[in-house]
């Protein structure tokens, strides 16, 4: 019984911060925006929570920075891919390369420092019930809300939610910002909860995978939800598979969950009713107003 | 005292520049309470960008807006539609992955109840004869009952002056003439409506007045019904338009392009599946085929040129050869040529010269323009210059971008760079569609006399008076399916529009009688 | 004040040249900052790190065989970037090139005449180019995102490789090290006396063949036409599917033949890390150089530069070399915004509006 809990522990805890990304891109892309550079913006918030809580005493106030930082990341990216109009897929490798080494620059002086560990309900941690709160929230507000309603409808057609009036840029910054939050918050539950330390490059390639769930949830909240927790579960798969000995090199179970993501992109992306249908139609392009 | 003012709208001196074009220069105009005013113009003449500021998305650079006598500011089309301006727009502002009712919801201030505005529109649509359904999802929806989402759109917020951009472009004749019917009830109830329109008849017979454009100018104000359709024509155009010369289209010459039961499957959510599609095309005449937009036009154009493979190699024939499963190259070099209907993107890449964008097309059947995979810039630069010369492309520079022409001027250069080939099969989508008269004249005269010196052309095209003027056998498309191409003589306006809507209704028929 | 933008008929030819000069010199103005802020005279640290290196004769060199590898992979990333075709995995294909050129040496470690050369870098541009093609293939057999699997790849290549010099490749000899044994004689890519190799040789080929390929050939101008209108390329009977797959066995095979001339050269065997993320570096090259073959040329130097000033950096001014990869990532975006300049005009204009517009 109690190894039976401690996977679904610890299927939780591999889940819980890609869920917590993937809703904020969700949010992004269904804007209209593709924002690549949530790895870059996660890594941030990972290491800005850390330094934080390890300064002040507080995974609270660490928790704080993150979001701090990730929303800081997503307005640079807004600049450029709003403002100015640059390559969305440029755009995001620059924040994925900029976040990744900033944050090594940043973080260099906590290597090898203990860190904290943030408060938890009934052995889960404390972002892992909020991430569930999450998924329903950003479910009512897009498809329940004025709000949401007109999240889609820029991500549909931004010349008619333009021509009606609607600010798409406007818009489309605050989705970002959104977006961005949510990759800090979820670099902090990896720096302060999943493995309460410092590491260059922790997320490792967790923002990507993230990426790859949008699509694989076709753009939807609760669809996210259950990609998420299939998704840590199969990462779990490789530590209950080494825990039996039959002699796996570690590194074929370590780089099981790419490949379990890149399946899914295949099983998913060739089913054109349930992406073509469901892709933001804006998706990626930049919009300029007439004047 | 507050007298009630005599115009509803005043606009007053309006300057709009872009850049260095005066796109309105010293607009006046005033639209009385209940009355239809049409504001007639060519292609580029500035009647969007006129209606464009009184709805508050774009701002005028100087001049003055009166609303009931009062001098307004328009700032936002929220402001506008405020005042109780509402706009159908040509292109419209339409979101293809929502419902009709949130597409409506996006345009109404106020609360946010789905479920009690679904009701009031199924009430109003229906009341105003629109009928709509407020749950279904915009893609799935004809063009006719696309902008009746945008009318009604209109009428939910009462508005006191309707803007109307092209409206029945996209419309069956049929479809139109109910269009003016709710018009001028809305008119008779005082609502003023701005009808924006190219189509000389229909303004005679539905407008009380009519301001005219040229080259973002007021050339004249005047009552429609007091003209005749050729006097309105030339203070539009600012001078006699040359009529088409046609020659008789010789008796029988040989089919040079055939469609035999080409059927091509739908290839995404939201396009039209084709089927059954049989045509033959004669050397010597040109065929046109009508439709209302959205019923297979460009899937038709796709299948033709090659661009997608139909089902069947043997469907599609240039000279009696099978080209069914030939690319577009194959079928160039058997001398076939097409012009796409969206020439920027399609037809030409917008950030390439025209230089290079003459290899775009002409890259295998004219070899030397790439020999052994190596292209020869002298030669491609030789045949531009004469495929402008010949076609009088008016351009800024030497050797621009396609995407700085203009529509007019990209065509004939599009049109210029097949028909310099002297091809055997012309295929166009939509000719000469937003393009000003002088170049559309000089496109129809080429494609006329393409098919007087033997080869087979094929129109697709929306615009009626453009395929009268044209074709010597008409075929129409709806849904996917193509009728009969009848002689031209024996056709009418109600006719088409008969055919345009026929499988449609044949279908519905259908599926009533199985339920 | 509100920053508005003004499309411009035209591409403006100045911006055009002087968009990654003026990139540079933000980026050495906000280098300037950041040595401010880690307490550094602003002036020394530039100096330092940007001009010193040039002033000798072996860090010249060392310029020149860190460029290597960022050109050859930079050249080929550039091509895709203009058929529209992401390939951002080029790491991935970096080591599994590496790994594939070293089998023949690994496997016969007394092979000593030029053949193995030959079938070193033959093998690690093939492997290279194979391993491109997977994320091609899921584009066009299954429409699956070539950006998001070509970077999963990038993992699964890494993991691949440490599992080989941890395991089966491990050099019994080397004190459980996971190495494999060291490549000697012609095993090893010949030099130019110094440590300049003849990869830079390949490099300097490569982007003289593409610049040929992009200018004068049919060939370029499909790459370009399918990735600036795929709807035009289509009409002009281009296929999308085949340029995609052109696209990752090019710039598979270009960043394998680097990663095989890494391990030939510099590294001299297979360890567990074989390059400093140049598959990554090499993604800000290709844009530097603006797509252009011979522009890479010029952007791999520079940010070779900005290693070994990184280097340099930590070894006299005691800051982070890890500064070299903010450094790259602060370039790439003010690249970006200053390619903005080449299609528009930016003006300033001042008002407020409500916030989302019509939504309140």
């Amino acid at each position: 019984m109690d190894q039976s809990l401690a996977v679904i522990l610890t299927i939780v805890t591999a889940a819980t911060p890609l869920l917590i990304a993937a809703l904020g891109e969700l949010v992004v892309e269904r804007s209209g925006v593709l924002n690549l550079g949530v790895e870059g913006m996660m890594v941030m918030g990972a290491v800005a929570g850390f330094a934080v809580a390890l300064l002040t005493g507080s995974t609270t106030l660490g928790m704080v920075a993150a979001i701090v930082a990730g929303v800081a990341m997503s307005l640079l990216f807004g600049f450029l891919t709003l403002t100015l109009v640059a390559n969305q897929v440029a755009s995001g490798l620059a924040l994925t390369l900029l976040g990744l080494g900033l944050s090594g620059l940043i973080g260099e002086s906590f290597v090898g420092q203990p860190g904290f560990k943030m408060p938890t309900f009934g052995g889960v941690d404390a972002l892992a019930p909020f991430s569930l709160f999450l998924t329903a929230a950003v479910s009512y507000v897009l498809f329940r809300t004025k709000l949401g309603l007109v999240i889609r409808a820029v991500g549909n057609n931004h010349q008619s939610a333009h021509a009606l009036g609607y600010r798409v840029i406007a818009i489309r910054y605050l989705s970002v910002m959104f977006g961005g939050a949510c990759a800090g918050l979820a670099g902090a539950y990896l720096s302060l909860a999943y493995t309460p330390q410092w590491i260059e490059n922790m997320t490792a390639g967790r923002g990507w995978i993230a990426l790859a769930l949008v699509v694989f949830a076709s753009w939807r909240p609760l669809r996210t939800l259950v990609g998420a927790y299939l998704f840590g579960a199969v990462s779990i798969l490789g530590f209950v598979v080494q825990s039996m000995g039959l002699g796996i090199p570690s590194q074929f179970l370590s780089s099981l969950p790419y490949l379990v993501t890149i399946t899914a992109l295949i099983v998913i992306s060739g089913n054109k009713r349930l992406t073509r249908a469901n892709t933001p139609a804006c998706l990626a392009q930049s919009f300029v107003p007439d004047r | 005292m507050t007298a009630t003012p005599d115009y509803l709208l005043e606009t007053i001196d309006i300057v709009k520049v872009f850049g260095t074009l005066r796109a309105n220069d010293g607009v006046s105009l005033r639209v009385a309470q209940g009355e239809i005013h049409a504001l007639l113009g060519e292609n580029g003449a500035g009647k969007s960008t006129l209606v464009k500021m009184i709805y508050g998305s774009l701002r005028p650079t100087s001049g003055t807006l009166k609303w009931l006598g009062k001098t307004v500011d328009i700032p936002s089309p929220n402001a506008a539609r405020k005042l109780g301006i509402g706009m159908v727009f040509q292109h419209f502002s339409l979101f293809d992955a929502l419902t009709v009712v949130e597409n409506i919801a996006l345009a109404l201030p106020g609360t946010f109840d789905l479920a009690a505005l679904s009701e009031k529109v199924a009430r109003v649509s229906k009341d105003y004869g629109l009928p709509l359904n407020p749950s279904a999802v915009v893609a799935d929806l004809s063009v006719g009952e696309r902008q009746r989402i945008e009318i009604v759109r209109c009428l939910l917020q009462e508005p006191k002056l309707l803007i109307l951009d092209e409206p029945t472009a996209v419309l069956t004749p049929q479809e139109a003439d109910q269009l003016f019917v709710t018009l001028k009830r809305l008119a008779s109830e005082g609502c003023s409506v701005l009808y924006i329109s190219h189509r000389l008849e229909e303004v005679k017979r539905l407008c009380h007045a009519a301001t005219i454009l040229r080259q973002g100018k007021v050339v004249a104000t005047c009552d429609p019904a007091k003209e005749t359709a050729a006097s309105l024509a030339r203070l539009m155009v600012g001078g006699d338009v040359h009529a088409v010369r046609a020659a008789k289209a010789p008796r029988e010459g040989a089919i040079r392009f055939a469609l035999h039961s080409a059927n091509l499957a739908a290839d995404g959510p939201f396009a039209v599946e084709l089927k059954n599609i049989t045509l033959d095309v004669r050397g010597g005449e040109v065929v046109a085929i009508a439709g209302v937009a959205g019923n297979g036009q460009s899937e038709l154009f796709d299948a033709i040129s090659g661009e997608r493979a139909v089902s069947q190699n043997s469907s599609v024939l240039i000279d009696g050869t099978a080209v069914g499963s030939s690319g577009v190259i194959a079928r160039r070099k058997m001398g076939a040529a097409f012009v796409p209907e969206e020439r920027l993107g399609h037809g030409a890449v917008p950030t390439l010269p025209l230089s290079e964008n003459v290899v775009l097309t002409r890259h295998s059947d004219d070899v030397s323009l790439a020999t052994k995979g190596i292209l020869d810039r002298g030669l491609a630069n030789r045949v531009t210059d004469r495929v402008i010369k010949a076609y009088d492309v008016r351009k800024g520079k030497p050797d621009p971008e396609a995407r700085s022409l203009s529509g007019g001027n990209l065509q004939k250069f599009l049109m210029g760079r097949e028909l310099d080939r002297k091809p055997k099969v012309l295929v166009v989508n939509q000719p000469t569609w937003g393009v000003d008269a002088g170049a559309a004249a000089t496109v129809r005269q080429a494609l006329i006399d393409l098919a007087r010196s033997g080869s087979a052309v094929v129109v697709i095209s929306q615009d009626l008076d453009e395929i009268f003027e044209l074709a010597d056998r008409i075929a129409v498309i709806s849904r996917g399916e193509l009728s009969q191409a009848f002689p031209a003589h024996e056709m009418t306006a109600e006719r088409i529009g008969l055919l345009m809507a026929g499988a449609h209704e044949k279908k519905v028929g259908l599926h009533a009688a199985r339920s | 004040m509100q920053l508005v933008l003004e499309k411009r008929s035209d591409r403006s030819t100045f911006f055009a040249l002087v968009s990654p000069f003026l990139a540079l010199l933000l980026t050495v103005a906000f280098g300037a900052v950041m040595f401010a802020m880690l307490g550094i005279n602003p002036l020394r640290g530039l100096y330092v790190y940007f001009v010193e290196p040039l002033t000798q004769v072996w860090s010249i060199e060392q310029l020149i065989v860190k460029a290597t590898p960022l050109v050859l992979i930079g050249v080929g990333l550039a091509v895709c970037y203009m058929a529209n075709v992401w390939n951002i995995g080029a790491e991935g294909q970096l080591t599994i090139g590496a790994i594939t050129g070293s089998i023949a040496p690994v496997m016969f470690p007394a092979w000593q005449d030029p053949s193995i050369l030959i079938v070193m870098l033959v093998m690690g541009t093939i492997g290279g180019a194979l391993f491109g093609l997977i994320p091609g293939l899921l584009r066009t057999r299954f429409n699956a995102n070539e950006i998001l699997t070509s970077l999963m790849l990038v993992y699964v290549a890494q993991l691949f490789l440490d599992w080989l010099v941890r395991g089966p490749w491990r050099d019994p000899k080397g004190y459980n090290f996971p190495v494999t044994q060291s490549f000697e004689g012609w095993q090893l890519l010949p030099t130019f006396g110094g440590t300049i190799h003849f990869g830079a040789l390949f490099a300097m080929f490569a982007c003289a063949a593409l610049a040929f390929l992009m200018q004068k050939t049919l060939k370029g101008f499909e790459i370009k036409v399918t990735g600036s209108a795929p709807r035009a390329g289509r009409f002009a009977g281009f296929s999308r599917d085949r340029m995609v797959l052109f696209c990752f066995l090019l710039s598979g095979g270009l960043a394998g033949l680097a990663g095989i001339c890494e391990v030939a050269s510099v590294v001299g065997k297979l360890q567990p890390q074989i390059s400093p993320g140049y598959g990554f570096a090499a993604i800000i090259v290709a844009f530097l150089g603006r797509l252009n073959p011979v522009g890479v040329l010029f952007a791999g130097l520079l940010l070779a530069l900005s290693y070994i000033g990184g280097e340099a950096a930590q070894v006299t001014l005691g800051i982070s070399d890890k500064i070299a990869k903010v450094f790259q990532g602060v370039l790439l975006f003010f690249i970006l915004s200053c390619d903005t300049l080449i299609l528009y005009r930016i003006t300033f204009e001042s008002g407020r509006k409500p916030l989302l517009g019509a939504v309140e």
